[in-house]
């Protein structure tokens, strides 16, 4: 038997839909958010966890020049170390057919009984353990150049030319996303993954039972710092190139950086949705109980309790609670699977375990009611206090009077009709302010969500058009003599060569180290430049360090302090630097000197062990066939070509991010809009239809209804993208991991399409109201008075 | 009619209107035939549902008759756009109604000016305002008077574009009846001085002494046009 009053709330419900629904959409948006963002994440946390624990991932890392099989076992005795495991690995050069570029992979020695990083097979099988040629490859790189169990390959392994035959995919908890060393995407055609059985990959490399990479698992409640010191110190004699734990791995590290960003986009956005859904549940409910004061009297003159009229609105509220939650839930779920499909063409994982984000579907729920009910309280207690008598009496009329906004409003001789504009604004500052909140939130979200377009722009304009303007680097197996530069200017269609050398390095300040590059600038560099994130051109002074922000403050040192500097290789060295200067730097954690400062330190002759190069583009194919055929080099990067992927990939979400952002971004201004713009037209219709009766135009009185909004807006957009900067700047701050530093950067662009859209929205959604007045009855409206 | 004839501001024929709401069909007006004479002051009485609103509603171009034709002068109302009809009540009509209808946000003068800004040859909201015995109320806000006053700030409103007419929907009908006499006092002093043929509903019989004609609808036929032969002041009436 459902209660006259529940019958009330539902037919109240039925005659406001479009306003209930309105702030439902609002109010779903946040949840959707929340929702979609953690049941994103922790679906990748789940199947990450399960991933890397069946398959045995390793904790620690660490690569060797060569070490004796004997010291991994010493490493497995070392207190905290639960298993440890030697294996080999290098670089190779790929020869593929229907693919004109070389190819790189990195060759992985597969263990006899494989106890760390287990690979899974995904098809076809392991390469047997005294097979020579046989190899299996990453599924991603196998299925992108269709190299089924069966096909043959050949690759320049250690300078000879090798045919190989793929024996099966696999897909492994080390290799989650698969970058080659130096690149800045991933690329599954360009570069792959190859195991091979031991014996063939230690007889390729000449190492006997010696190793150059080892993994180690820790035991429970080990501390991975003491662990990596011993590790270091024991390697040190064997050319460590020092140890680090997983969040040095490049794969863990940028799934990680992705699902921190995904926890930053949950806690950021959502609660500006939560606060105007409330604002916007207050407007109405207010404005309902206002309309319903002699019904309200009524009710408690014929004894129902205040307790149950309260609970009869909060209920109204309520019901908007519910509607949004569930809209968001659907909608979060649905956007969490779209999201988890875009991360699949990144993370690669064998299965995935589904998280319906159960924790944020409660929270969800939990600040739904709270939103609701905290927009709803104030109305409602207001309609608690009334008295009955005089609850059913008419409220009086709006009281205006005269302040000294009028002295001004008159001396600016507007017409009547704007002056109703600003005295309505006037007379109800509450309600203006929340219009007026509401609307720059809507900007300010866009602002938000439209700066990440700028900031990856300048990232993208600092790393292509001004770091790098080489056509391509190639990567040498070794550190070379100078000279080399001169053989690689020879190779077909170089029209100009620069070397470059980089050494892994332990930059160490008091107890605390980090691992890093030493990356040495030649003087003379045109094709490379160091660039900051404001896009200035840094030249390292000629002695000392420049090292990037975040790293200087890892470390504790500022400008001027000295920090010690261990190369991890050849001729290891350990070196006191001055830091000389502390950069913006977008990309990367290396860290900068002068080249002949470098090898003054060295005591050697100058090297380099990359070569950039400019080059003519008829005879690309040429150089590619020079290239495969050259066993000093190690790897090639095609720059234009990573700018049209890093374009590519952009372009291919962009549309869809965008479109979504302007969605949810507008439908904040068309919630507020539209409830402010209805609430207006109930309260003065009257007034309104009034002025139609007096000969004014369907035109000239809606400007009283649409110019009132659209003023509101105006003054709402300054406030907007002052606050819209301020989130991006937290946003920037907060997103920020070691694999990437957004630079801040937002363009006019990016303010003018966020006033655009908030302008055009509200103007929408004033004119859909708008269009009720052409509804009012002129020779009712004139008797009927509320 | 006894007096000279003048030509008619309005002429009604057979003005029919009937309201359809789901199944059931009311009949405001059944019929209704009505002249109305320059300078002309015309109470319209009969009681609730008789069909005075409906009238005066299509006489100024608010409301459309479902049969019949409704002329201004020599143009014919019946037959105008929603437009024509917006441009006949700015530029011809003057509309005074029970709650007077004031636009809350602007001061008295401002509610003049509402309709000075818009009009083709309108007096000052300052004269509209004396016309009306206000001219020390100007800047006060409707919530500020008293009903009186804000019913002779609508006559003000109503009078300033200088219109052919004034229709005035129970006028006094919120007001007590000191106060309904210097309205009605308002009213006729504007019709005298200016010569705005006036159209005058009530369902309060002592009014109608100070007409020139009455008309007595009822069901929605004029069941009785009779012109008063001796017209009394709007003072001397009382209720």
């Amino acid at each position: 038997m459902v209660g006259a009053l529940d019958r009330k709330l539902v037919r109240d419900l039925g005659r406001i839909w479009a306003q209930t629904l309105a702030i439902a959409l609002v109010l779903g948006c946040g949840i959707m958010m929340l929702v979609g963002a953690q049941a994103t994440e922790q679906t990748l946390r789940d199947t990450q966890a399960a991933w890397y624990e069946r398959h045995r991932f390793a904790d620690v890392f660490t690569g060797v020049s060569r070490a004796p099989a004997s010291v991994v076992s010493d490493i497995a005795a070392l207190d905290g170390v639960a298993q440890a495991e030697g294996r080999i690995s290098f670089g190779a050069m790929l020869d593929l057919d229907g693919m004109e570029e070389p190819a790189t992979a990195q060759v992985l020695s597969l263990p006899q009984r494989p106890g760390l990083n287990l690979p899974l097979v995904q098809r076809g099988r392991l390469p047997a353990p005294d097979a020579t040629s046989e190899v299996a490859l990453n599924e991603p790189f196998a299925e992108a150049h269709g190299l089924f169990p069966g096909a043959r390959f050949r690759a320049v392994l250690n300078g000879q030319l090798r045919e190989l035959e793929v024996t099966g995919w696999v897909l492994s908890p080390e290799f989650v996303y698969t970058m080659a060393p130096g690149a800045l995407l991933p690329d599954d055609r360009r570069f792959g993954l190859i195991w091979m059985p031991e014996t063939s990959a230690s007889a390729v490399m000449d190492m006997g039972s010696a190793v150059n990479q080892i993994s180690l698992r820790l035991s429970r409640g080990a501390d991975e710092r003491a662990v990596i010191d011993a590790v270091d110190r024991m390697l040190d004699p064997w050319g460590g190139t020092g140890a680090y734990g997983r969040d040095r791995q490049s794969s863990h590290a940028f799934l990680e950086s992705e699902l921190q960003q995904l926890g930053v986009m949950a806690a950021f956005l959502p609660p500006i949705f939560l606060l105007v859904a409330a604002f916007l549940v207050n407007m109405v409910l207010g404005r309902l109980i206002a309309l319903e004061r002699a019904q309200i009297g009524l009710l408690k003159a014929i004894g129902y309790s205040a307790r149950e009229i309260g609970w009869h609105y909060l209920k109204l509220a309520l019901a908007i609670g519910v509607l949004g939650w569930a809209a968001g839930a659907g909608f979060g779920w649905w956007i969490a699977e779209a999201m988890i499909g875009l991360y699949a063409d990144f993370f690669r994982f064998p299965f995935l375990i589904r998280s319906q984000g159960t924790g944020a579907l409660w929270m969800g729920a939990a600040l739904a009611a709270v939103t609701v009910l905290l927009g709803a309280g104030r109305a409602v207690w207001a309609a608690l206090r009334l008295p009955p008598a005089e609850a059913m009496q008419p409220p009086a009329p709006p009281g205006f009077s005269r302040g000294p906004a009028d002295r001004l409003l008159a001396w600016m001789q507007f017409r009547q009709t704007t002056m109703m504009i600003f005295r309505s604004i006037l007379r109800w500052p509450a309600r203006a302010a929340i219009t007026l909140i509401g609307v720059s939130a809507s900007v300010a979200v866009l602002v938000m969500s439209y700066f990440i377009f700028d900031s990856v722009d300048a990232l993208s304009d600092t790393l292509f058009s001004q770091a790098n303007r080489q056509h391509m680097t190639l990567t040498l197996a070794d550190a070379r003599p100078e000279s080399a530069v001169r053989d690689a200017h020879a190779l077909p269609g170089v029209t100009r060569a620069e070397g470059a050398f980089a050494m892994p390095v332990r930059l160490v300040n008091g107890h605390v180290a980090r691992l890093s590059a030493l990356q040495g600038h030649f003087p003379d560099a045109t094709l490379t430049q160091l660039v900051d994130d404001a896009g200035r051109v840094i030249t390292p002074p000629e002695d000392g360090l420049v090292i990037p922000e975040t790293l200087a403050a890892a470390l504790g040192v500022s400008p001027g302090e000295h920090l010690r500097v261990e190369m991890l290789a050849p001729p290891r060295r350990v070196l006191e630097l001055p830091v000389r200067a502390v950069i913006q730097q977008g990309l990367g954690q290396e860290v900068h000197i002068a080249a002949p400062a470098l090898f003054a330190a060295m005591e050697t002759a100058p090297q380099v062990n990359t070569i950039h190069l400019s080059v003519r583009e008829d005879q690309i194919p040429a150089l590619h066939a020079a290239i495969k055929t050259t066993p000093a080099i190690a790897g090639l990067s095609d720059w234009s070509d990573l700018r049209r992927q890093f374009d590519a990939t952009l372009a291919e979400n962009l549309l869809a991010m965008v479109s979504i952002y302007t969605l949810i971004g507008a439908l904040i201004a068309v919630g507020v809009v539209y409830n402010a713009a209805r609430i207006q037209v109930a309260e003065r219709s009257y007034e309104l239809a009034t002025l139609r009766v007096m000969g004014f135009s369907r035109l000239q009185v809606g400007y009283v209804l649409v110019g009132e909004m659209m003023l509101l807006t105006l003054i709402a957009l300054p406030l907007g993208w002052v606050m819209g900067y301020g989130l991006a700047q937290g946003l920037v701050t907060t997103m920020s991991t070691d694999v990437i530093q957004l630079p801040f950067h937002i363009s006019r662009r990016t303010f003018g399409f966020a006033t655009l859209v908030v302008l055009v929205a509200a103007l929408g959604a004033a004119l859909l109201v708008r269009r009720r007045l052409d509804r009012v009855d002129l020779a009712t409206a004139l008797k009927a008075r509320e | 009619m006894s007096q000279a004839p003048a030509p008619p501001v309005f002429r009604a024929r057979g003005v029919t209107r009937v309201y359809r709401t789901g199944t059931v069909a009311v009949w405001a007006l059944r019929g209704v035939d009505l002249d109305l004479a320059e300078r002309e002051l015309v109470v319209l009485l009969g009681a609730s549902g008789s069909g005075k609103s409906t009238l005066v509603n299509i006489l100024g171009g608010l409301d459309l008759p479902s049969e019949g034709r409704v002329f201004f002068r020599d143009r014919e109302l019946t037959r105008a756009s929603d437009r024509d009809l917006t441009l006949f009540r700015r530029d011809h009509v003057g509309f005074v109604f029970q709650f007077y209808n004031l636009v809350p946000s602007l001061t008295a003068r401002e509610n003049v000016a509402l309709v000075t800004e818009i009009a083709r040859n309108p007096m000052r909201p300052e004269e509209a305002l004396e016309r009306v015995g206000l001219s020390g109320r100007m800047d006060h806000f409707p919530a500020e008077l008293s009903g009186g006053e804000q019913q002779r700030v609508a006559i003000a409103r109503a009078i300033a574009k200088r219109p052919d007419v004034l229709l005035c929907d129970e006028p006094t009908g919120a007001l007590d009846s000191a106060t309904g006499v210097q309205v009605l006092a308002a009213l006729h002093e504007v019709n005298r001085e200016l010569g705005t043929a006036t159209v005058l509903i009530t369902h309060n019989a002592a009014i109608r002494k100070i007409a020139h004609r009455v008309i007595v609808l009822a069901d929605g036929v004029v069941k009785s046009d009779t012109v008063n032969t001796t017209r009394i002041a709007p003072e001397q009436v009382s209720w």
